[in-house]
C-alpha cells in the first residue's frame, strides 16, 4: 500500500507482541440474534471466513424474529462443539413470565415458545449467566448483577461492569449498539464508538467492555448485521457490519403472522 | 520490571547507541542494527518519560503514539518499525528523519515572506497528508516538525494525536503539555479534540512565528492565559513588521480565526495559497495594521460563544477533495468538447461551496532549437491563454475565491497535469475524451489516457455524446 508497508519494514514488526500464557486464538462473539437466522449464517460465515477457532453465544437467541427454533438448533450444535453460551433476558423469559417485555416483544416470545422443542426449552433454562475463562468474561447484560438484566449503556455501568468482572476483557450484549469502554489510567472508564472492520488494540493494563452490537436486530437505522471477532492472542477486538438479506428475515416474521412492526425494524434497522 | 534505555543496553535485538534529543515526554536514540534486522533505513529508539507518581498523560500519549504510528504511511511521517509493550519496556523503533528541526529554524525568525511561504507549503503538505489518513495530530510546533534537505516536512510525535478509527485515550485529559501552550486552538481549551481545524490553527501559529518572530498569544503559563485566545485578537503581522505582505497575513489571520468555520477548511488550501500568493482573494484582514481594540476583541469573544454551541463532540468529518481541477485546451477553442466540459465541471463545483477549481491550460513549449522566442511573446502568450481561461470559466459564475487559473508551458501534457495535481492536493481531475477517429489536433487526445493513469486522484473524463447513425 505505502513505503511503511515494504516487505522489510513488516518482517520487522511485530508491535502486538504475542502474550505466551494465552494461546492465539480467535473469537466470535455474536450477540441478540433474536430469532434471525439470516443474520446469524451471514456472520457465521464471515466469522468462519476469517479464520474464527471459537466461538461464543452471549445471549438473545429468541424474541422479536420468527426463526427462534433454527436459531437455537444452531447455538446447540456450536456448543456441543465447545462454544461458549450465555443466557440472556428473552431466554429466560421462554421458562419464565415475560411480564417485563412490552406487547410486540411478548406476541414473538409466545411464538418462540410454541415453536421451540422441549429440548431447546430445557437447553435455554440451563444455560449459565454469566462464564469467565482466565482474563476474558462473557456475560449477556452487565457482570454486576448479570441476572439483574441491567443496561451497560454509560461509563459509569461500564465501570461496574468491569470491576465485577474482575478480568481484562469483558463481552456483552443486551444494548443493540457496537461500544468500545476502557479503563483510563485513573480508573474512569472511558467511551469508544468503533468503526467496522478497523482492529483495535486492547492491552492488558486497563480494563476493557466490549459490546458487540446485535446480530439479528440492529438498532442505529443501519440493517446489517453486528458482530465482534477478538483476536486473544494479539490483543485486538475487530468490529463488524454484515449485510444480508434483511427483507428475508422481515418476510418470515410476516408470514409467521407476527406484529408488522418487528418486520420494519429489521428492515430498516430500527 | 521495566527496563531502562540507555546507550549500550540492547533492547529486542536493538542497541541503544547515543541520545540524540531529550525532551519532556521522552528520549530519543540512535540504534545500531545488527544486518539481519536492517529495514533499510537509519532508525532510532523512542523511549517514553514514564516515571513513578507523575500524572498519567505518559502512559497514554505513548500508546497513542504505538497504536497511530503504524498506521501513517506516506514522506511526511517516520516509518514505523517495532515498539514494546507499555507494562514491559515501551518504547518505539522508527525511521529517523535526515534533515533540520523547523524549531532551528524558527530562531531565525522574521524570515523572508518567499521562505515563509515556502517553508508553509510544505509543512501543510505534510498536514495534509496525516489529515487524509484520518489523523489529526493537535501538537503540532516547531519542534515536531523536520524538514527534509529536499525542503518536504515531516511530521514527528503522535502522542496527542487522535484517529478517526481508535479510541481516544486521552479524551479523559485535561492538561496540556506546557510546551505546546503557545499553540493549542481554542477547541482544544474547550475539550474538543476531535476537529481537524485545531491542526490549521497551530499551524497558523508556526506561520505567525515564522514571519514576525513573534508567538501570536505569547507562551502563557496557566490555563486562564491559554484562554486568552478565545476573545484576544492576535496583533496583526503587519503591525509588528510592515514587510510582511498583505497576501501572507491574510493566510495567517485566516488560520489563527477563533472560529474553527471562518479558518481555511485544510491544510492543502493553505498549501495552494501560499504557492500562488498572487491569486489569494484578499480580506479586510490582509491589510489591518492597528493594533485590535476593545470592540475587536468583543467580537471575538461573541463568535467563539456561538461557535462553542454550534460545536458537537466526536470527530469533524476529514476533509474531502477540496480541489477540482479541470484540464482547459485553449489552444483549439471551437473543439466541440468544451462545451460538454464545462457543463460537467460547473455539475461538480456546485455539489459543495467549499470545493475550489483549479483551471488549467496546457500550451505546448517551443522544441529547442525552434528559433529564440524573446520573454516578451511568451509573456503576451501566457496572457492570451490567461484570458482565454477567465472567459471559460466565466459562465459557471464562480466567486474569484473559490477560482485559480494557470497557464503552463510544458511538452508533456499529461506528465504535467499529473504533478500539478499531486503539489496541489486536487482530489479530482476533470478532462475531455480523447477524440473520435477524426484527426483532431489537441493534446488531450494522447493526455486522457496517460492522466487517468498515473493520477494521484480521481479522474472524470467527459465525451461529447456519440450521435446516432443516420438510417
Amino acid at each position: 500500500m505505502r513505503a511503511f508497508f515494504s516487505p522489510v519494514a513488516n518482517g520487522l514488526s511485530s508491535h502486538r507482541p504475542v502474550m505466551k500464557h494465552c494461546p492465539a486464538m480467535l473469537i466470535a462473539l455474536l450477540s441478540d440474534i433474536h430469532a434471525n437466522v439470516s443474520a446469524l449464517e451471514a456472520c457465521l460465515r464471515h466469522a468462519r471466513e476469517r479464520g474464527a477457532e471459537r466461538y461464543a453465544f452471549l445471549g438473545d437467541f429468541v424474541g422479536y424474529g420468527a426463526d427462534a427454533r433454527a436459531v437455537v438448533e444452531i447455538v446447540e450444535r456450536f456448543a456441543g462443539e465447545g462454544a461458549v453460551v450465555v443466557k440472556g433476558n428473552h431466554d429466560e423469559a421462554i421458562e419464565k413470565s415475560s411480564g417485563y417485555f412490552n406487547d410486540t416483544a411478548k406476541a414473538a416470545l409466545e411464538w418462540a415458545r410454541a415453536t421451540l422443542s422441549e429440548s431447546q426449552k430445557v437447553f435455554l433454562a440451563a444455560l449459565p449467566l454469566i462464564e469467565r475463562d482466565q482474563d476474558v468474561c462473557y456475560v449477556h447484560a452487565s457482570a454486576a448483577a448479570p441476572g439483574r438484566w441491567d443496561y451497560v449503556d454509560s461509563r459509569s455501568a461500564a465501570r461496574r461492569c468491569a470491576e465485577a468482572a474482575g478480568t481484562a476483557f469483558t463481552f456483552c450484549g443486551h444494548v443493540h449498539d457496537q461500544r468500545l469502554f476502557f479503563e483510563t489510567p485513573r480508573g474512569s472508564m472511558s467511551e469508544f464508538r468503533p468503526s467496522a472492520g478497523t482492529p483495535i488494540p486492547m492491552p492488558t493494563h486497563r480494563r476493557w467492555v466490549a459490546i458487540v452490537g446485535s446480530v439479528g436486530q440492529p438498532r442505529d437505522r443501519n440493517p446489517a448485521a453486528a458482530y465482534a471477532l477478538f483476536d486473544r492472542g494479539r490483543q485486538e477486538i475487530t468490529f463488524f457490519r454484515i449485510v444480508y438479506d434483511a427483507s428475508r428475515s422481515a418476510d418470515r416474521i410476516r408470514e409467521c403472522g407476527l406484529p408488522g412492526s418487528l418486520a420494519y425494524r429489521v428492515e430498516l434497522g430500527i | 520490571m521495566r527496563e531502562r534505555i540507555e546507550p549500550g543496553v540492547v533492547v529486542d535485538g536493538f542497541r541503544v547507541g547515543a541520545c540524540i534529543h531529550k525532551g519532556g515526554t521522552g528520549s530519543i536514540y540512535r540504534v545500531d542494527v545488527p544486518p539481519s534486522r536492517d529495514p533499510g533505513f537509519p532508525i532510532v529508539i523512542k523511549s517514553p518519560l514514564l516515571g513513578r507518581g507523575e500524572s498519567s498523560i505518559g502512559i497514554d500519549s505513548f500508546e497513542m503514539e504505538k497504536m497511530i504510528l503504524p498506521t501513517l504511511g506516506g514522506a511526511h511521517v517516520p516509518r514505523f518499525v517495532q515498539a514494546g509493550d507499555v507494562t514491559a519496556t515501551p518504547y518505539i523503533v522508527m525511521e529517523w528523519i535526515d534533515g533540520r528541526s523547523l524549531a532551528e529554524i524558527v530562531e531565525r525568525a522574521p524570515l523572508p515572506p518567499g521562505d515563509v511561504a515556502h517553508i508553509g507549503a510544505a509543512l501543510a503538505d505534510a498536514v495534509q497528508s496525516v489529515h487524509e489518513q484520518e489523523v489529526i495530530h493537535l501538537d503540532l510546533k516547531p519542534e515536531n516538525f523536520m524538514l527534509r534537505p529536499d525542503g518536504s516536512a515531516v511530521l514527528l510525535d503522535f502522542g496527542f494525536a487522535r484517529h478517526a478509527r481508535y479510541p481516544d485515550l486521552l479524551a479523559e485529559e485535561q492538561q496540556f503539555a506546557a510546551g505546546s501552550a503557545a499553540y493549542v486552538s481554542p477547541e482544544q481549551l474547550q475539550d474538543d479534540r476531535g476537529d481537524p481545524r485545531s491542526d490549521i490553527f497551530a499551524l497558523g501559529v508556526v506561520l505567525y512565528q515564522l514571519a514576525t518572530g513573534k508567538l501570536p498569544f505569547g507562551e502563557p503559563d496557566t490555563l486562564t492565559g491559554m484562554r486568552d485566545r478565545l476573545w484576544r485578537e492576535p496583533v496583526p503581522p503587519r503591525a509588528l513588521d510592515p514587510h510582511v505582505p498583505p497576501w501572507l497575513q491574510e493566510v495567517i489571520l485566516r488560520c489563527l480565526e477563533q472560529s474553527a468555520a471562518d479558518r481555511y477548511q485544510s491544510a492543502a488550501h493553505i498549501a495552494f495559497d501560499l504557492r500562488n500568493p498572487e491569486q489569494i482573494e484578499r480580506t479586510a484582514r490582509a491589510e489591518r495594521v492597528e493594533t485590535p481594540g476593545f470592540f475587536r476583541h468583543l467580537a471575538r469573544w461573541w463568535r467563539g460563544r456561538r461557535g462553542r454551541h454550534l460545536r458537537q463532540h466526536g470527530l469533524a468529518a476529514t476533509p474531502g477533495p477540496a480541489v477540482i481541477m479541470v484540464a482547459v485546451d485553449t489552444e483549439h477553442p471551437d473543439d466541440e468538447r468544451h462545451s460538454p466540459l464545462q457543463w460537467t465541471t460547473a455539475q461538480i463545483v456546485s455539489l459543495n461551496p467549499e470545493l475550489r477549481l483549479m483551471c488549467v491550460s496546457i500550451i505546448k513549449s517551443a522544441p529547442i532549437g525552434e528559433g529564440s522566442r524573446d520573454s516578451e511573446t511568451t509573456t503576451g502568450k501566457h496572457l492570451e491563454h490567461k484570458t482565454r481561461l477567465a472567459h471559460w470559466v466565466e459562465p459557471l459564475r464562480l466567486p474569484p475565491a473559490r477560482i485559480s487559473l494557470h497557464v503552463v508551458e510544458a511538452a508533456d501534457a499529461a506528465d504535467t497535469l499529473v504533478e500539478l495535481a499531486r503539489v496541489n492536493h486536487v482530489g479530482l481531475i476533470v478532462l475531455g475524451a480523447p477524440a473520435a477517429s477524426r484527426t483532431r489536433i489537441g493534446w488531450w487526445r494522447s493526455a486522457a489516457s496517460t492522466v487517468t493513469a498515473d493520477a494521484p486522484c480521481s479522474v472524470h473524463v467527459v465525451r461529447v455524446p456519440e450521435r446516432r447513425p443516420q438510417r
